[in-house]
């Protein structure tokens, strides 16, 4: 057991843990933040993505320990974040998502896109999704949904 | 009779306070037995109700679906909930709007056809007083029944069926803050995880007892009961870490292992009970009539064999449940889909009395039929009971999930038709050969609800092995849309329930019917080829059914289906159980040098009756297209005789987001018309019209799914 300190969503957290555990076990169980889900524990379907210094990251074999200096965001603060908002209300309004379990993890990913590339093409989504699943099928939607959430980031 | 919407759910459940009641700030408290799985079904009995009662929805209150609590509905599948519990609220809160009206209209001292309601008041139009819904009922048992002949409102009023609706709990889901099963966290919980044999065969001979210790004195609990092994402790990850330590420190018993060898070899050798299927899909117990020749008067005469694998429901959660075991009973949380059969079961396997257990249901990810919901919620009822008082959380793994879960069987069809020399089919056979998909734990003799919880066979004292018999209902199970809709002038059709098959099997999405419509949906395609007649002029053909033809008429009417230079173009169609929602659906895709299917467009036309939540019913068709593609193209799971092998996203994989085509979805208004269920019609036309736009693309005929590129390949190297 150490004592870890964390910067999470711009907070400070101390946190007493083993740090091989990784990151999304403590999200989840030690500070509250559900938001990330596990859907495989083995980096393969992204339900677990957070951003790790901007970049979604898939932390469900991060170990905590490596990641003390770094700046997570989870998706419980994407609405403060103006890219971040503009993706969950997009997909409102497209209806993307069936059941939900990959959305937070897809919605992260969705809003490090557009920060990286905020006018991409189909093909370009196509490709920052890659490592995503969503067994309902709510592809098709989610793709509207970037393209909807770029469309208003270009519109102001 | 008022109206055209009735519920099997009001006999059992006729009163009127079972479905509706009004709280006293004016919301209205409605309860199902149906469960949210991914299909939206709250959002929709929310819609239904407002628009009864003239509320806005945001009045509306789903209530959570508990034993004891809310009406037993059974199971949320087969495409029923919209029929069953959609249509019971409906009748129910007409009836609850007409009861208060009838009050309103006392107390205002006025005629009750002068009312009218807006926002819950209720208002007379010739004096301008009115009175609210609360006032009148507020907190107040309305002890009625439900009237199922009641006037319900007219299409033409419709504020918010059929509009385009926010579904309940999405704000949720994209900001994290939706809760499911797998978020709860209770004081004092603990995390469990399953230690599961190597595969299904293999029993737990003896522990490494000097690693228990370590692992007890390090804080985790060990719970043991034959060679059902599973450890808890307050710490998620070190819990994680003592199951994978365990599993590789104990002495298993492998037996024979699983049985390897072609699977599609042994549905069609292998013992078997055969029925059978007449009268519009009701199997018949009696022996099957011997396949004759061909008529005299045929032209021709076509025959094929078709293949589906085994799928995985591969839910992308893996399965959870938490339960609390107290001198008050068993508390259990789960993501079944039927929590009063799984409470039954759940009771049998402990020899406990039903009343004394309580589950709740709290949503899981998105399921698709008999996942490992119900395994995982004996498992932590299991472990509950092992370390009374405290809360338990347990989670299957992914491999878990993969592995363990029930599958959809592998199913063959075999196909034969004659056609006269107009092209009309005068002939048609087809038998179909499965493993059961009737696995879910009903409770009944020989302990027939424990037998069929997963961790049942592996505990001391096994309850003995549940033998599945044919199941004899119209469309059920292996026999599901085994009868076509179109008219053809003599069938034989036969059932086929295969025994010693390899995997434990029960129900996926549409059961038989994604296997029996690919099959039937190609061989059509064969068919008018050989007769010479454009697909849909060939269906068109032998279709009676009016809304049968409208939806193929529809997908045809969107879709050039003339040649293109490497696209392909294939439609198919069917109606779900010839009974519930029509799918038609036409695809566009092109195979590529390296034989991958590249979909390019789906058009998908869908007539599921009124439609009350549009947005909710085109997810149906389209995500139902989506997923069915994934079945058809990618997806197998594999065994060898040391267990499945097709355990994680790798070695199963599935549809992606690089092969989304462009889909459109049109959706037939069939206003004041009964709600069919749109969850599973899209899913065996998908299967076969792809297997259609293949052909068309590079004229192979691809008979056995998934079409990857080494069968595409090797089509390629057979013709
Ligand atoms: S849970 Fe991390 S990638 Fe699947
Ligand atoms: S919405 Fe259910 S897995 Fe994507």
């Amino acid at each position: 057991m150490e004592t870890l300190s964390l910067t999470v969503n711009g907070v400070r957290q101390e946190i007493t843990c083993d740090p091989s555990t990784p990151l999304l076990y403590i999200l989840r169980n030690d500070l509250g933040l559900t938001g990330a889900k596990l859907g495989c524990g083995l980096e393969q379907c992204g339900a677990c993505a957070v951003m790790i210094d901007g970049e979604a990251t898939f932390c469900c074999n991060r170990p905590v320990g490596e990641i003390t200096e770094k700046d997570i965001v989870t998706v419980e603060a994407l609405s403060n974040d103006p890219v971040g908002a503009a993706v969950q209300r997009a997909f409102l309004a497209e209806g993307a998502a069936q059941c939900g379990y990959c959305t937070t993890g897809i919605v992260v990913a969705a809003t490090s896109l557009l920060k990286e590339n905020p006018a991409p093409d189909r093909n370009a989504i196509v490709v920052g999704l890659e490592d995503h699943l969503c067994r309902c099928g709510s592809h098709a939607r989610v793709i509207a949904a970037i393209e909807r959430a770029a469309q208003e980031l270009a519109n102001g | 009779m008022a109206n055209a919407f009735s519920s099997p759910s009001l006999p059992s459940h006729p009163g009127l306070d079972e479905w509706v009641s009004v709280k006293p700030d004016g919301r209205i408290a409605v309860k199902t037995g149906k469960v949210d799985i991914g299909q939206r079904i709250s959002t929709a009995l929310a819609v239904i109700a407002a628009e009864e009662l003239d509320v806005p929805l945001d009045r509306i209150e789903m209530i959570r679906t508990v034993t004891g609590e809310a009406p037993d509905e059974g199971i949320t599948s087969g495409s029923n909930s919209m029929m069953e519990s959609g249509h019971a609220v409906r009748l129910a809160t007409a009836t609850a709007r007409r009861h208060m009206l009838a009050q309103a209209a006392k107390r205002l001292d006025v005629e009750a056809g002068t009312l009218e309601v807006d926002d819950g008041q209720i208002r007379s139009r010739d004096t301008n007083r009115s009175v609210s819904y609360e006032k009148i009922q507020g907190n107040k048992p309305f002890e009625i029944d439900v009237d199922p002949d009641v006037d319900v409102k007219d299409p033409t009023a419709h504020r918010i069926v059929g509009e385009k609706i926010a579904p309940l709990g999405l704000s949720e889901m994209v900001t994290g803050e939706y809760r499911f099963l797998h978020d709860m966290k209770m004081d004092g919980m603990v995390h469990a995880r399953v230690v599961r044999p190597p595969h299904y065969k293999a029993r737990l001979n003896s522990l490494d007892e000097d690693l228990v210790a370590r692992l007890q004195d390090s804080g985790i609990n060990i719970v043991r009961d034959g060679s059902f092994l599973a450890v808890a402790g307050p710490d998620e990850y070190a819990v994680i870490r003592a199951a994978e330590g365990l599993f590789s420190a104990c002495d298993w018993e492998a037996g024979d292992g699983l049985a390897e060898g072609d699977v599609f070899e042994s549905l069609t050798a292998n013992t078997r009970e055969s029925r059978p299927v007449e009268n519009d899909g009701v199997p018949q117990d009696k022996p099957v009539p011997p396949m004759a020749d061909p008529p005299a008067g045929a032209a021709a005469t076509l025959e094929a064999r078709y293949d589906k694998p085994y799928h995985a429901h591969a839910s992308m959660g893996p399965s959870a449940a938490a339960a609390i075991s107290t001198d008050d009973g068993l508390r259990m949380w789960s993501h079944s889909q039927g929590i009063y059969f799984l409470r039954d079961a759940v009771a049998e396997a402990f020899g406990i009395d039903p009343e004394t257990v309580r589950i709740e249901h709290v949503p899981g990810a998105g399921c698709y039929g008999h996942n490992g919901a119900d395994d995982a919620a004996f498992d932590a009822a299991i472990v509950a009971r092992a370390l009374s008082g405290t809360p338990v959380l347990l989670k299957w793994t992914r491999e878990e999930e993969h592995a363990w879960a029930p599958y959809a069987t592998a199913t063959s069809m075999k196909l034969r038709a004659s056609l006269d020399t107009d092209g009309q089919i005068i002939d048609w056979n087809h038998e179909t050969y499965g493993d059961t998909f009737n696995m879910r734990p009903r409770s009944g003799p020989n302990m027939s609800g424990a037998a069929r919880l997963l961790s049942g066979r592996y505990r001391d004292n096994p309850p003995p092995e549940f033998i599945p018999q044919p199941a004899m209902f119209r469309h059920m199970g292996i026999h599901r849309n085994l009868d076509p809709l179109y008219t053809f002038p003599q069938k034989r059709l036969v059932k086929n329930l295969v025994r010693d098959l390899p995997l434990r099997t029960s129900a996926l999405r549409t059961l038989g019917a994604f296997g029996n419509v690919f099959a039937l949906e190609s061989f059509m395609d064969e068919l008018a080829n050989a007769a010479g007649i454009d697909p849909v002029t060939f269906r068109l053909n032998h279709l009676e059914d009016a809304r049968g033809r409208e939806v193929l008429e529809a997908v045809a009417a969107r879709m050039d289906l003339a040649a293109d230079a490497g696209i392909g173009r294939g439609i198919a169609f069917a109606q779900y159980k010839n009974l519930k929602a029509y799918a038609a659906v036409g695809v566009e895709l092109e195979v590529t040098d390296a034989a991958e299917i590249k979909l390019r467009r789906a058009i998908l036309v869908g007539d599921a009756g009124e439609i009350v939540d549009r947005d909710g019913m085109a997810a149906q068709y389209d995500g139902g297209f989506l997923q069915a593609a994934s079945w058809t193209i990618h997806e197998q799971v594999t065994w060898d005789r040391d267990g499945v092998t097709s355990r994680d996203w790798e070695t199963y994989p599935i549809l992606g987001f690089d092969n989304v085509p462009e889909i459109e979805t049109v959706l037939i208004e069939r206003p004041g018309m009964p709600f069919l269920g749109a969850g599973e019609a899209v899913a065996g036309p998908t299967g076969a019209a792809i297997a259609n736009a293949i052909y068309d693309a590079t004229g192979l005929r691809l008979r056995r799914m998934p079409f990857t590129p080494e069968a595409i390949r090797a089509a390629a190297m057979d013709a």
